[in-house]
C-alpha cells in the first residue's frame, strides 16, 4: 500500500515537474515568424484599424507595442527580449541604430508606393542616414509651445516664456532628455547639437531654475492636459499641438523666434528582426496612398507623402501652420544628431540631476 | 519512504522557487558586482552613495515611512471598531471595506488624478463653495495620499484578522479586574494584535518603498523616487542593467535591514496571517 | 451616556473611511457617464457612449480578457504549488522546512520593482517574452501568499485523525483526500483568493516581463490614460466594479451558510 500511494505522487509530481519545465521552455509557444510581424511604435501614432486591414489584405498579424520615449525605445530593442520586425523612431535615434548598424538596408525596389514620398523629405532624412538606405520617412514637425490663449497675456513668442514666474505651475515640459534641453540651448545661442560640457551644465542651471515653475513633465499626456486646461503653456510636437487645437479652440501653437527643433521619424528595420519580407511590405502599406490618407487622417502630424499632400486644398495647409509651417519657420529649426556616448553619459547624468532637484 | 513523499510533494515548489526566485537573485547579484565588460566592480554598489541616487532613496524611504504610518493610524481604529460589529471575518460590512483592494490599481490611482488635478474635482469641489483652489496634483502630498488610498486594505485586513482571533473572556476578563480602555488596548489589544500589525506594515512598507508608477501618474514627473531611479536604470537610453542590478541590491538590503530592525520588537511571533 | 456617544463616535468614524474609499471608485463610475469631452470635474450630460465603444475596443477588451486569463492561470498553479509543498511539509525535518520557509519570504521581502527585474534579466538570458513568461512572472510572485495561507492550518492538523483513518484500512492517499485536505481547504481557498487579488492588481512585475502586444488591465491602464481616451477606462471601471460586487456578494452568501451551518453542527472554526 505504501508502495502504491508513493508511486501515485512520485506519478504527480513528476507531472507536475514536467508541465513546469514545459512551460518554463516558452518559446514552443511562439508563432511562425512569417505569419506575423513585431511593430514598435510611439504611443497613438498609427490608426490602428490600419494593421486589421493589413491583416485582412496579406494574412501577416501585427503584433503591435508603443513606447514612450526614443531612449526607452532603444533599451527594448537592445535588451533582445523581444525581436522586432519594424521600429519608427526619431532622427538621432535613427542615427545612432545606423551609425551601431542595427538596422537592415531597405529594399525599395520591391516597395510600389514608395514613390509617394517626396523628394524634399528624402534630402531631409539624409541627415541621419546618408544616402537613404535604411529608412522611410513616416511624419515630421517642429517643437513649440502650445499655449491657451485664455490663460496667457501675450502669445509666448520667446522660450523666455518658459522661465516667466507669472505662470509659475502653469507650465508643462516635456519629459524626453533631449527635447527638455532645447528651450535652454537655443536661449544661449547654442547649438541643441553642442557636446560642450559647460553649456550643457549651464543649460540645466536654467532648467533647475525653472523647475519650480513647472506643472509637470510629461510626455502623451501633455496633449490631454492642454485639451483639459490643466495649464497655460506646454512644450511639445506640431503634431500633438494640431490635435489638441481640434479639440479646443483656445489653443494655439508657436514656434519660438529663437528656433526650435525639427524632427523627422522613421521606419527601421532592426538587424534582428524575423520577417523582413513582411516588414517591407508593410511599409510599403503605409506608403499607399489610401491608407497614408487614413492615417494622416487619425495621426494629423505632417506628412511626407505627396500623395495625401496633393489631396489637402490650399486653404486648410494656410489655416494649421503647426503642421504646415513656413519655410521661414524651418529655417531658423535644426535637427538632432547622434552624439556619441559619451554626451549620451553626460547628458544622462544632467537629466538625473534635474530630476532629484 | 514516508519522507521521500514529502520530498516528492514539495520537488515542483522547490524547482519552481529555485528557478523563477533564486537563480533570477543571482542574475541581479552577477549584475551588481560586474560591469559593462565582465569584470568585478562594487562602482554599482556604492553607487547609492552619490547623491543623484542617495536623494531619491532617502525621499522613499521617508515617503513610505509616512504612508505606512497614516494606512496604521487609520486602519488600527477601524479594526478595532470592525472587531466589535462582527465576528466574522467575511461578513459583508468588513468585505465593504477591502472591496477597493479589487479595483483595479490603477484605476485606484486614477481616480485620485481626476480628484487632484488643478481643474479636477477637489478645486470644482471647493470653488462651489467659495474656496481657494489647492494644487495638490504633482507634488509630494498627492503621491502621498495615492499610495496611502491604494494600500490601505492590506494595511486593515491583517490587523483586523488579528483583532477577531483575540478571545473575548480575555477583554471582559480585564474589565472586571478593573482595567480602563486604555490599559486593555495597550496591554491586550495592540500585543496580541502584533503578528497581524506586522504583516499589515510589511504589505504597505515594501510596496510603498520601491514605488514607481504612482509617482509617475500623480507626481508628474516631478517626484522623483528610489523606484523611479531603477525604472529609469532599466527602460532609459542610457540603461545600465549593472547600475540598476546594483540600486536593487541596496533598495533590497535597506527593506531587508528595516525589517529586520523591526521584528526586534516583535518578541518572537511569526508575521503569518495575512488573510 | 459615555457609551452613545462613543458609539456615536466608532460610527461616524465609520462612514468617514467608507467616504474616503469610496469617493474616488464613485467619481471614476460617474465621469464614465460624462459626455463632457474635456474636462470630468464638469457636467457635460449624461451619456452610455463610452460602453458601446468600450465593447467594441479591441485593446481594452482583451487587456480585460488577458487579465483574467492570467489571474486565474496563475493562481491556480500557484495553489496547487502552494498545497503539495504545505502537505509536504507535515512529515518534513525540521531544518528543511524553515528552508522552505525562509524563500518562501523572498518574493514578499523583495518588493515587486526587484522581483520583476530579477524575472527580466532571467527571461533575456534564457526565453522570449511571451504569454508563458508572463504567466510564470505572476505564479513566482504570488505562491508565497497561497504558502502562507495554507502552511498554518497544516500545523493544525492533527496527526491522529489521519493515523486513525490508516488503522481504518484507508490508503494514504484517500486519507489524504478525506481527512487532511478539508482541513487545510479555507486556507487553500483564501490562499487562491488572495493570490488572484494579486495577480489582478499587479503593476510591476508585468511591467517588466510583458510580452509584445500583451497587456493587462494596469498596463493597458498606464499607456491609454496618458492619451486622452480616459472615458472609456472609466466606464471600464464601472465595470470592473459590478464584477466585484457579484463575486463577493456570492462568496458572502457561501460563507455566511457555512458560518451558520458549523456554528449547528458545534464544529470549531
Amino acid at each position: 500500500m505504501i508502495q502504491k500511494y508513493t508511486l501515485k505522487f512520485k506519478a504527480i509530481s513528476l507531472l507536475t515537474t514536467a508541465a513546469l519545465l514545459l512551460a518554463s521552455c516558452g518559446k514552443g509557444t511562439e508563432k511562425n515568424a512569417t505569419d506575423q510581424i513585431v511593430v514598435f511604435n510611439y504611443g497613438d501614432y498609427i490608426d490602428r484599424s490600419i494593421l486589421g486591414q493589413f491583416e485582412k489584405e496579406t494574412g501577416i498579424k501585427v503584433v503591435y507595442e508603443e513606447f514612450l520615449t526614443p531612449e526607452a525605445m532603444y533599451t527594448k530593442y537592445k535588451n533582445g527580449t523581444v525581436k522586432y520586425d519594424l521600429i519608427c523612431c526619431s532622427d538621432y535615434m535613427v542615427d545612432k541604430m545606423v551609425k551601431e548598424k542595427e538596422v537592415k538596408e531597405i529594399d525599395y525596389n520591391s516597395m510600389e508606393n514608395i514613390g509617394n514620398i517626396g523628394d524634399t523629405y528624402w534630402k531631409v532624412s539624409e541627415s541621419f542616414d546618408k544616402g537613404h538606405k535604411y529608412n522611410v520617412p513616416y511624419f515630421w514637425g517642429t517643437v513649440g509651445i502650445l499655449y491657451n490663449t485664455t490663460m496667457v497675456d501675450k502669445v509666448p513668442e520667446s522660450w523666455n516664456d518658459l522661465w516667466d514666474s507669472h505662470y509659475k505651475n502653469n507650465i508643462i515640459m516635456q519629459n524626453s532628455v533631449r527635447d527638455s534641453f532645447i528651450p535652454p540651448l537655443v536661449l544661449d545661442g547654442c547649438s541643441i547639437n553642442t557636446t560642450d560640457e559647460t553649456s550643457l551644465r549651464k543649460a540645466l542651471e536654467a532648467l533647475k531654475e525653472q523647475k519650480s515653475l513647472v506643472q509637470s513633465y510629461l510626455v502623451d499626456e501633455v496633449r490631454d492636459d492642454m485639451v483639459n486646461e490643466q495649464a497655460a503653456m506646454a512644450v511639445i510636437y506640431s503634431g500633438e499641438a494640431s490635435l489638441a487645437s481640434e479639440y479646443n479652440e483656445d489653443l494655439e501653437y508657436v514656434v519660438p523666434e529663437e528656433g526650435s527643433n525639427v524632427w523627422m521619424d522613421s521606419w527601421v528595420i532592426p538587424a534582428d528582426g524575423r520577417n523582413y519580407e513582411g516588414a517591407v511590405k508593410f511599409l510599403d502599406f503605409l506608403c499607399r496612398a489610401d491608407i497614408a490618407e487614413k492615417n494622416f487622417e487619425y495621426v494629423y502630424y505632417s506628412t511626407p507623402n505627396e500623395a495625401v499632400l496633393d489631396n489637402i486644398d490650399e486653404e486648410e495647409k494656410e489655416e494649421d501652420t503647426a503642421i504646415f509651417p513656413d519655410d521661414n519657420v524651418l529655417d531658423r529649426c535644426e535637427m538632432f544628431t547622434y552624439l556619441g556616448p559619451e554626451a549620451e553619459a553626460l547628458y544622462n547624468r544632467l537629466w538625473k540631476e534635474l530630476k532629484v532637484y | 519512504m514516508k519522507k521521500l513523499g514529502s520530498m516528492l510533494l514539495a520537488g515542483p515548489y522547490i524547482i519552481w522557487m529555485v528557478l523563477f526566485t533564486i537563480i533570477p537573485l543571482c542574475l541581479i547579484l552577477y549584475n551588481a558586482f560586474t560591469n559593462t565588460d565582465g569584470n568585478f566592480t562594487l562602482d554599482n554598489i556604492t553607487a547609492i552613495t552619490d547623491y543623484v541616487n542617495a536623494k531619491p532613496l532617502f525621499l522613499s524611504l521617508s515617503m513610505s515611512l509616512v504612508v505606512t504610518l497614516t494606512c496604521f493610524l487609520l486602519s488600527f481604529p477601524l479594526a478595532l471598531v470592525l472587531s466589535k460589529y462582527s465576528k466574522n471575518k467575511n461578513s459583508i460590512i468588513v468585505m465593504v471595506f477591502i472591496l477597493p483592494m479589487w479595483m483595479n490599481f490603477m484605476l485606484r490611482t486614477l481616480a485620485w488624478r481626476l480628484i487632484l488635478l488643478n481643474n479636477g474635482f477637489l478645486n470644482k469641489g471647493l470653488g462651489i463653495l467659495g474656496f481657494d483652489p489647492v494644487y495638490l496634483m504633482n507634488t509630494k502630498a498627492a503621491v502621498i495620499l495615492g499610495t496611502a488610498y491604494d494600500y490601505f486594505p492590506f494595511m486593515l485586513l491583517p490587523i483586523y484578522n488579528a483583532l477577531v482571533k483575540i478571545d473575548k473572556d480575555v477583554i471582559n476578563a480585564a474589565k472586571d479586574l478593573g482595567a480602563t480602555s486604555f490599559v486593555i488596548l495597550k496591554r491586550i489589544m495592540l500585543p496580541l494584535s502584533l503578528p497581524g500589525i506586522i504583516s499589515g506594515i510589511t504589505m504597505v512598507f515594501v510596496p510603498s518603498m520601491s514605488e514607481f508608477v504612482i509617482a509617475d501618474m500623480l507626481g508628474g514627473n516631478k517626484v522623483y523616487l528610489i523606484g523611479n531611479v531603477i525604472e529609469q536604470a532599466f527602460n532609459s537610453g542610457y540603461a545600465d542593467v549593472h547600475l540598476g542590478s546594483g540600486l536593487s541590491l541596496s533598495l533590497m538590503v535597506l527593506i531587508i535591514i528595516s525589517m529586520v530592525i523591526y521584528k526586534l520588537f516583535d518578541k518572537g511571533e511569526g508575521g503569518h496571517g495575512i488573510w | 451616556m459615555v457609551k452613545s456617544v462613543k458609539k456615536t463616535a466608532e460610527k461616524a468614524y465609520l462612514v468617514l473611511i467608507l467616504l474616503l474609499l469610496y469617493v474616488p471608485i464613485a467619481l471614476l463610475i460617474i465621469s464614465s457617464f460624462n459626455a463632457s469631452e474635456r474636462n470630468k470635474a464638469v457636467w457635460g450630460g449624461f451619456t452610455l457612449k463610452a460602453y458601446g465603444e468600450l465593447i467594441q475596443d479591441e485593446v481594452v477588451m482583451g487587456a480585460l480578457y488577458n487579465t483574467l486569463l492570467l489571474a486565474g492561470g496563475a493562481s491556480l498553479i500557484a495553489t496547487l504549488l502552494g498545497t503539495l509543498v504545505c502537505i509536504g511539509m507535515i512529515n518534513m525535518k525540521k531544518h528543511f522546512k524553515s528552508v522552505i520557509m525562509a524563500v518562501t519570504q523572498i518574493p514578499l521581502l523583495n518588493s515587486d520593482i526587484v522581483t520583476g527585474i530579477a524575472l527580466m534579466l532571467l527571461f533575456t538570458r534564457f526565453a522570449d517574452l511571451s504569454f508563458a513568461t508572463m504567466l510564470i512572472a505572476h505564479v513566482t510572485f504570488i505562491i508565497p501568499y497561497v504558502v502562507l495561507s495554507i502552511y498554518p492550518k497544516v500545523l493544525q492538523i492533527n496527526p491522529s485523525t489521519y493515523e486513525a483513518a490508516l488503522d481504518l484500512g484507508a490508503s494514504h492517499l484517500y486519507a489524504m483526500w478525506k481527512v487532511v485536505i478539508p482541513d487545510i481547504m479555507p486556507g487553500i481557498l483564501s490562499g487562491f483568493l488572495l493570490a488572484f487579488t494579486m495577480s489582478l492588481d499587479d503593476f510591476s512585475v508585468t511591467y517588466f516581463t510583458k510580452a509584445p502586444g500583451l497587456n493587462t488591465m494596469s498596463t493597458m491602464i498606464n499607456a491609454e490614460y496618458r492619451k486622452g481616451i480616459q472615458t472609456e477606462i472609466y466606464a471600464l471601471s464601472t465595470i470592473v466594479f459590478i464584477i466585484v460586487l457579484l463575486v463577493l456578494f456570492i462568496i458572502n452568501r457561501r460563507s455566511e451558510k457555512l458560518y451558520k451551518l458549523k456554528q449547528e453542527s458545534g464544529v470549531a472554526l
